[in-house]
């Protein structure tokens, strides 16, 4: 049911979740923020059990900072991929994080990366992929119309086919998406995709 | 599905005169699903010594990274290069160091152990570690430029075969 698909463009890497909390059959809120942005130039789209996801991911984005703080420079990405695999693997055979990670960074020196860390802490760098339900629709669309060096038009037109395949051919599909990009100018919010507006609170009469 | 296949790997080595070859698939699959079409399997530790690691990638990559930490503490302590026989007795000990490791604990946790239940008072529960669900194929040149192959399965069985049989191969 949760969708979280990312891919690399030309000097840039989008990471697009789906933004559904949801527990059996409720929905408890459709504007989950799923992508942790974990400094400047880096993004964590994560996506299983609700609360392992929020622990775990919180626990990479503060020891992230940590490696700032104590050494002045910030970690590459290929550095937090690994870290971050290395405690899903560590975590593995006590008490595991059912947690599936899309990583997203931009380096100075090779620019835009993407991996994939499984929640059995298998780590590869990849151009496009997706974890979820939505990965059999999503991944087929951008095998089919991803090429490498897409420009960001060019790639939030193809998120938007994902989305719209997602939405259309998946029984339990989820109605709210949110896209964050991660460039050289750093990591930010890039859009949502709303077919369901929560209803603001209403004031007690 | 065993847990062997859950990735999906094939590995195969070969000696010939003064030479060897090891070839793998290059898939990243979860279950039925392609991931990514540039993952190979093989790993090189030094210039004349490659292993293959087939099965569960997450222990692959585990399992690389941790005898590329004994090798080059072994180059710095030795310097020079390990042999392949040599290598291949350390992998088949790191493997059968994990083989079963039972440990009595109190928790309320229940994964990858049996739960005893004592009555009225706490669960004890005997956890293993397991092994690490890889099996390697090593493939090497010794000393005087002799092949050297062999292969061992997930606990550390060591099947040496460069003297008996030619080839070695792996699937799972």
């Amino acid at each position: 049911m949760e969708c979280v698909f990312g891919l690399v463009g030309k000097g840039f890497a989008l990471v697009v979740a789906d933004t559904s909390a949801v527990n059996s059959i409720l929905v408890h809120k459709s504007n989950e923020d799923k992508i942790m942005v974990l400094d400047s130039h880096k993004l964590l789209g994560a996506s299983g059990e609700s609360g392992d996801r929020a622990q775990f991911t919180e626990f990479v984005q503060k020891n992230v900072a940590l490696y700032q703080f104590r050494n002045g420079i910030p970690l590459t990405t290929s550095a937090t991929a690994n870290f971050t695999r290395g405690e899903l693997a560590k975590a593995l055979r006590k008490s595991p994080y059912s947690v599936n990670i899309l990583l997203a960074g931009y380096d100075e020196e090779t620019g835009p990366s993407l991996y994939y860390i499984d929640y059995i802490a298998t780590c590869h760098k990849i151009e496009k992929g997706a974890f979820g339900y939505g990965s059999y629709f999503s991944l087929a669309m951008m095998d089919r119309h991803y090429h490498s060096g897409m420009s960001v038009e060019e790639a939030v037109d193809l998120v938007d086919k994902c989305i719209l395949e997602i939405r259309t051919r998946l029984v339990v599909a989820p109605p709210n998406f949110v896209i964050k990009i991660v460039d050289k100018d750093g990591a930010r919010e890039y859009a949502w995709r709303e077919s369901i507006k929560d209803a603001g609170v209403v004031a007690a009469a | 599905m065993s847990i062997f296949e859950y990735n999906g790997s094939a590995i195969v080595a070969m000696v010939g005169k003064n030479c060897f070859a090891i070839a793998s698939d290059r898939r990243l699959g979860v279950q039925l699903q392609t991931i990514a079409t540039d993952f190979p399997k093989i790993y090189k530790i030094h210039d004349k010594l490659y292993i293959g690691l087939a099965g569960l990638l997450t222990d692959a990559q585990t399992l690389y990274q941790r005898l590329v930490y004994n090798h080059k503490l072994y180059q710095l302590r030795e310097e020079r290069d390990m042999k392949p026989e040599t290598f291949a007795h350390l992998v088949s000990h790191i493997l059968y160091e994990k083989r079963v490791r039972p440990a009595i604990t109190v928790s309320n946790n229940m994964f990858l152990g049996d739960l005893i239940r004592k009555e009225n008072t706490q669960i004890h529960r005997v956890c293993g570690f397991g092994p690490y669900f890889c099996q390697p194929v090593i493939a090497g040149i010794g000393d005087d430029d002799k092949p050297f192959i062999c292969t061992m399965d997930s606990i550390g069985a060591l099947y040496v075969l460069s003297l008996i049989f030619p080839y070695a191969f792996l699937v799972c």
